[in-house]
C-alpha cells in the first residue's frame, strides 16, 4: 500500500510543473525530523525560498498542500565531501576537477570556478535527498583506511578517488553548492582549507610525520612573514619563500584562525599530534576521517574540534586504520563531538543515508544521526541556521520520504531546494526507463529512437 | 554440477567414454591416483605432478565444520531463498544439514536444542560471489597485495588459493555481516587472472581449511577497461578492445590443441607424454566444463561477445561480474542461463561504469530463468549485502516493479549459489541443504538488522551477544585498540 502511495506521488511529481520559488507552500502531516527535534503531524510552511514557519498549525489560506501524510518530512541532507559537481567520470582526467597537482597552485585551489551545474552526478545525488554539499578538494590520503574505493579495479583505475599526488601539504580549498536544478549552484566558495596528515601527509613531505609537522609549522611561519611583510615581498626584499604567493596569500585566514583546516588524518596518535598543532598555532580546526578517534574521542571533544567521518571504515586498511570501528561514530557523539557523516564519494554520495543507518545500529541515536546529515555540517562549516535544519528563516531545503530516511526501502518522494521544487529525474533514470523492457525494441525500431 | 568439478579436465570425459569402470571410480571421489589412459592406452603412470590426471585436487580441502549441536529454530520469520516467506517458522538443523523448514506446527526432534528467534528473521548463509578477501586483505600494505598476478595478459595458471591470507581480518567482520560462503578471486589486470576459489567463511590458520569441499573452481576473465589499460600502458597487446577478443580467441586456440595431445597420448600411448602446462590445463577445463567462467565485464555490448566467444569455442559462461549494463540486455542473458553478478549503488567511476542503474538487479530479475545476483567485491561492501540489496529492493519498486522481500533475498543467496556451482549445496533452507542458517535482529532489509547469530554447517560461528564467539585473527591482537571499551564500543569489537 505505501508502495501504490509513493508511486502515484512520483507520478504525480512527473507531471508537475517544478514549482516557483515564491509560491507558498505548505507540506503537511509528516513526521517532521527539523534536524534539532521531532514534530509528529507537523506543518512546513515555506515562501520565496525560505522556510516560514515549522510547527503543528494548519496550512495558511492559498497555500500549495503537499500531503506528507504518512511520511517523513526532514531538511535536505548535505553531502560532505563528495565532490558533486565536480567530477563526472573519475577515470576520465578531463571530467575531473577535484585535484590539482601544480606545485604553484596548491593552497590557493579553488575547486569553485571547476563546477558545473549540468553535471550528471547532481541528479543522482538529488534522489538520495541531497540538497546540499560541501566540496573538498581530492587529496592524498582521502580514500579512506585502504578499502574505500573499488579494490579489484583500484589498482588499476588510472586516476582514482585517492591516487593523486600533490606536491604541497595543502590540497586546496573547498566550496559549498546547493543542487538546485538551474545555472548557478555555488552557495559560498573558500570555505574551508584541506591538508593531509598521517601517512600521506607524510609522504609528501618526504616519508616521516615528523617531516610534516616540521614543514608544517615552516610554512605557516613563511606564510605569516609574508603577510607581515607584503610591501617588501612585491619588492623582492623578502627571502625565497616556499610556496607562491598565490598559495601565501591562500593560506592567511588560515594562519590568523579564519578559514577552518580540514585535515584528513586516521591514527589515534596522529590525532593527538593534530590538535596540539592546531592549538599551538591558533588554527580551527576540522578533524576529517579520525578512523581511530573514539581512542581519544575526550581529547577530541575537549578541543571543540568537530569530525567529518565515514562510519563504515572499520577495517584496519592500514597501520594508521587499526583500530577502526563500526561504533567510532557513536562513540565520538557520545563524548560530545559534533560529527558529520559522509558518503561515498562523487557517484555514491547518496549512500551517507545509509552510512547513518548503519551508525545508528552501532549505537549512535537516531537524531544524532540524522543532525549528522544535516544541522551538523551547516555549523561546521559556518552556516548555522541557513540550510540543514528546518527552521523559520533557513533555506526552504525540505525533502518528503516515504519512510525512515536512514532505511535502503525508503525514496524521496518529494524535494525542494531553496523552496522549488525538484523533478525526481536523472540519466540513470532515463537509462533504466529505456531498458525496463528487457531491451527488446518496440515495432522493430532500435531504442535509440524511443525518447 | 558438483562432482564434477572434483574431476580433472577432459579426464573424466575420456574416461567415461572409453571405461566404464573409470567413470564409476570418479563418482563423487577424486580420480584415484595413477589413473591414466583408458583401455588400450599407455598405463605407465608419470612422475609425480606431470599427469594433471594422477592427483585432479592437489590442495584438498581441510575443512571440518566447528562443533555444532543440533536445534530447532523457533518463532522467526523465515525467507528460505527459494522464494517462500515463512512466519512463525521453524526450521530443524540435523547434523549440519536443514532437515525441516515449516510453519510452527512443524514437529521438533528431540535432542535438538530450541533456539528462541521470535521476533527475529532467518535467512541462508550470505553468499559472496565475489570477494578479494584474503587476496587483497587488510591492510593492503606493501607485502600483502596479492590480487593481481599482473605480469601477462593470460594468468590462468594462477590460483587465488594461493595468495589467500587466512589472517585477514575482513573474514570476521564478513561473517558479522551474516556471509558465510565466499568465492574469492584474482583481480581483473588480465584477460585471464587465475583460479577463483570458493571457501567456508570460518577461521584458519590455513587456506585449505577454508576450502569448501568440493566447490567446482572458476577462472577469472575480464573484458573491458583494465586489461586494455594495464598492458596498453606497457605497450603490449592487449592495448584495446580488440585485442583483448584476439587474446581471449587464442588462449582457448591453445588450450583446445593442448587437451587434444592429453587426450591422444591417453588414448593411443604413442610417443612422449605432453608436458603438463597449468595455463592450458585451467583453460581446457573450461573446455571440458568443469572450470566456471567468471567474466568480470561491465558493458553489454562486451557480454554479448564474450557470449559469442564462448559459443565458438565450445564452452558456457556461468557469470558476468560487475555486471553494470545486464539490464540492456537481461532476456539474453536468461536465455543463455547465464547468471549477472551486481552492484547496487556503484557507477561512474570509469567508462565502463558510466550506464550503472540502481534497478539493475531488478530489471534482470525480471525475465524468466534469470539469475540476478549482488555481490560486493569490496571488504566493506560484504558486510552488507542485505543493505545493497534492499537498496536494488527499493530501485525496483520505485519502477513499479512487484518484488517481494521473499524473492529478492536469493540476489544473495540462492541465486548467488547458482553463480558460483554450489547450489545443490547451500544458499537455501531446504531439507538437506547445509545448515548455513542467519538469524537476524529484525528484517534484513532493514539498515538496523544485524546479524545475531551465524551458523556454517549447523555450526555457531558468531554470536553478536556472546564474545566467545566473535573470533579475531592474529593480526588483530594486540593492535591499538584492541581489548580497549569505550563508550559503545565493547572490547573486540570491530
Amino acid at each position: 500500500m505505501r508502495r501504490l502511495i509513493s508511486l502515484l506521488v512520483s507520478a504525480t511529481l512527473l507531471v508537475a510543473t517544478p514549482g516557483l520559488a515564491q509560491d507558498l507552500t505548505a507540506i503537511t502531516g509528516g513526521r517532521v525530523l527539523t534536524g534539532t527535534s521531532v514534530i509528529e503531524n507537523g506543518t512546513v510552511v515555506i515562501q520565496n525560498g525560505r522556510i516560514v514557519s515549522v510547527g503543528t498549525g494548519a496550512a495558511p489560506s492559498g497555500a500549495r498542500i503537499i500531503d506528507a501524510r504518512g511520511a517523513v518530512v526532514t531538511p535536505g541532507l548535505v553531502a560532505v565531501d563528495a565532490g558533486l559537481g565536480a567530477s563526472e567520470v573519475s577515470s576520465v582526467n578531463g571530467s575531473d576537477d577535484l585535484s590539482n597537482s601544480a606545485n604553484t597552485i596548491s593552497a590557493s585551489f579553488d575547486v569553485s570556478y571547476g563546477l558545473d551545474p549540468w553535471s550528471f552526478t547532481l541528479p543522482v545525488a538529488r534522489l538520495g535527498g541531497i540538497t546540499r554539499a560541501v566540496v573538498i578538494p581530492n587529496h592524498p590520503g582521502a580514500g579512506g583506511g585502504g578499502h574505500s574505493h573499488h579494490v579489484d579495479d583500484s589498482d588499476f583505475a588510472g586516476v582514482g578517488s585517492a591516487g593523486l599526488q600533490s606536491p604541497s601539504l595543502f590540497a586546496g580549498q573547498a566550496s559549498i553548492i546547493h543542487l538546485a536544478a538551474g545555472t548557478e549552484i555555488l552557495v559560498r566558495p573558500r570555505v574551508a582549507m584541506v591538508a593531509p596528515f598521517g601517512e600521506a601527509g607524510a609522504g609528501i613531505a618526504g616519508g616521516a610525520r615528523g617531516a610534516q609537522f616540521v614543514q608544517f609549522k615552516e610554512t605557516l611561519a613563511e606564510v605569516r612573514l609574508y603577510a607581515r611583510n607584503r610591501a617588501a615581498y612585491d619588492r623582492a626584499a623578502v627571502r625565497d619563500l616556499s610556496l607562491s604567493r598565490a598559495d601565501l596569500e591562500a593560506l592567511i585566514p588560515v594562519a590568523d584562525g579564519d578559514m577552518p583546516l580540514i585535515v584528513t588524518v586516521r591514527r589515534a596518535a596522529d590525532i593527538l599530534q593534530v590538535l596540539r598543532l592546531a592549538d599551538e598555532e591558533g588554527i580551527d580546526l576540522i578533524l576529517d576521517g579520525a578512523d581511530e578517534g573514539w581512542l581519544v574521542a575526550s581529547q577530541i571533544a575537549a578541543a571543540e574540534v568537530p569530525v567529518l567521518l565515514t562510519p563504515i571504515d572499520n577495517l584496519p586498511g592500514n597501520f594508521e586504520t587499526r583500530a577502526a570501528r563500526m561504533e567510532n561514530a557513536a562513540a565520538l557523539n557520545a563524548a560530545g563531538v559534533v560529527i558529520a557523516i559522509k558518503g561515498q564519494g562523487v557517484h555514491r554520495a547518496r549512500e551517507a543515508r545509509f552510512n547513518a543507518g548503519n551508525a545508528v545500529s552501532h549505537g549512535l541515536p537516531f537524531e544524532a544521526a540524522i543532525a549528522a546529515l544535516t544541522v551538523n555540517p551547516a555549523r561546521i562549516f559556518g552556516m548555522a541556521g541557513q540550510f540543514g535544519e528546518l527552521r523559520a528563516g533557513a533555506a526552504a531545503d525540505v525533502v518528503v520520504w516515504d519512510g525512515d530516511p536512514l532505511e535502503p526501502l525508503s525514496s524521496v518522494t518529494a524535494q525542494f531546494i531553496n523552496g522549488q521544487q525538484q523533478d525526481l529525474n536523472s540519466r540513470q533514470i532515463l537509462l533504466r526507463d529505456r531498458y525496463r523492457n528487457g531491451g527488446r525494441p518496440a515495432g522493430g525500431m532500435p531504442l535509440a529512437y524511443g525518447n | 554440477m558438483f562432482r564434477r568439478s572434483l574431476r580433472g579436465p577432459s579426464l573424466a570425459v575420456v574416461a567415461c567414454a572409453l571405461a566404464l569402470v573409470a567413470c564409476a571410480t570418479t563418482d563423487g571421489a577424486p580420480a584415484p591416483a595413477g589413473d591414466g589412459p583408458g583401455t588400450g592406452g599407455n598405463r605407465r603412470a608419470l612422475p609425480a605432478g606431470l599427469d594433471h590426471a594422477a592427483n585432479p585436487d592437489p590442495f584438498p580441502s581441510t575443512y571440518a565444520p566447528l562443533p555444532r549441536e543440533n536445534m530447532a529454530i523457533v518463532g522467526a520469520t523465515v525467507f528460505t531463498g527459494t522464494h517462500q516467506r515463512i512466519e512463525n517458522s521453524v526450521v530443524i538443523v540435523t547434523d549440519g544439514r536443514v532437515a525441516a523448514v515449516g510453519g510452527a506446527d512443524t514437529p521438533v526432534p528431540g535432542g535438538h536444542r530450541v533456539v528462541d528467534a521470535r521476533g527475529r528473521f532467518v535467512t541462508p548463509g550470505i553468499i559472496d560471489v565475489h570477494s578479494h578477501l584474503g587476496v587483497y586483505p587488510s591492510p593492503g600494505v606493501t607485502g600483502m597485495s596479492d590480487g593481481n598476478e599482473a605480469t601477462s595478459p593470460n594468468t590462468a595458471q594462477v590460483w587465488a588459493e594461493h595468495s589467500i591470507w587466512p589472517q585477514d581480518p575482513g573474514f570476521n567482520t564478513a561473517r558479522a555481516g551474516g556471509v558465510t560462503t565466499m568465492m574469492i578471486l584474482p583481480g581483473s589486470a588480465n584477460l585471464f587472472g587465475g583460479r577463483s576459489v570458493t571457501v567456508r567463511n570460518v577461521p584458519s590458520v590455513t587456506m585449505q581449511g577454508m576450502k569448501f569441499p568440493g566447490a567446482p573452481y572458476g577462472v577469472k576473465m575480464a573484458c573491458g577497461e583494465n586489461p586494455s589499460r594495464v598492458y596498453g600502458g606497457r605497450n603490449q597487446s592487449p592495448a584495446t578492445g580488440m585485442g583483448n577478443v584476439a587474446g581471449y580467441r587464442a588462449a582457448f586456440i591453445a588450450a583446445q590443441d593442448y587437451r587434444d595431445k592429453w587426450d591422444r597420448w591417453r588414448e593411443t600411448g604413442e610417443g612422449s607424454p605432453p608436458t603438463r602446462n597449468l595455463q592450458n590445463e585451467t583453460l581446457a577445463g573450461v573446455l571440458d566444463g568443469s572450470i566456471m567462467v567468471q567474466n568480470h565485464c561491465y558493458r553489454a555490448d562486451e557480454m554479448a561477445v564474450m557470449m559469442d566467444i564462448a559459443d565458438e569455442f565450445g564452452f558456457r559462461i556461468t557469470a558476468f561480474h560487475h555486471a553494470i549494463e545486464a539490464y540492456k540486455i537481461a532476456p539474453q542473458l536468461a536465455e543463455a542461463g547465464i547468471c549477472a553478478d551486481m552492484w547496487t549503488g556503484w557507477w561512474g567511476f570509469k567508462m565502463e561504469a558510466l550506464d550503472g542503474v540502481e534497478e539493475n538487479a531488478a530489471l534482470v530479475d525480471q525475465a524468466p530463468g534469470s539469475c540476478a545476483v549482488i555481490h560486493s567485491d569490496d571488504a566493506r561492501l560484504t558486510q552488507r549485502l542485505n543493505q545493497e540489496a534492499a537498496a536494488a529492493l527499493a530501485a525496483g519498486r520505485r519502477a513499479g516493479l512487484n518484488i517481494s522481500e521473499e524473492r529478492a533475498i536469493g540476489w544473495i543467496t540462492s541465486n548467488a549459489a547458482r553463480s558460483i556451482g554450489i547450489a545443490d549445496e547451500t544458499g537455501s533452507l531446504e531439507p538437506g541443504k547445509r545448515a548455513d542458517v542467519v538469524i537476524w535482529s529484525a528484517n534484513p532489509f532493514s539498515v538496523y538488522a544485524r546479524a545475531d547469530q551465524v551458523f556454517i554447517d549447523g555450526a555457531l560461528t558468531f554470536d553478536r551477544m556472546d564474545p566467545r564467539y566473535q573470533p579475531l585473527s592474529d593480526f588483530e591482537l594486540g593492535q591499538p585498540g584492541f581489548g580497549i571499551a569505550a563508550a559503545n564500543i565493547a572490547p573486540g569489537a570491530r
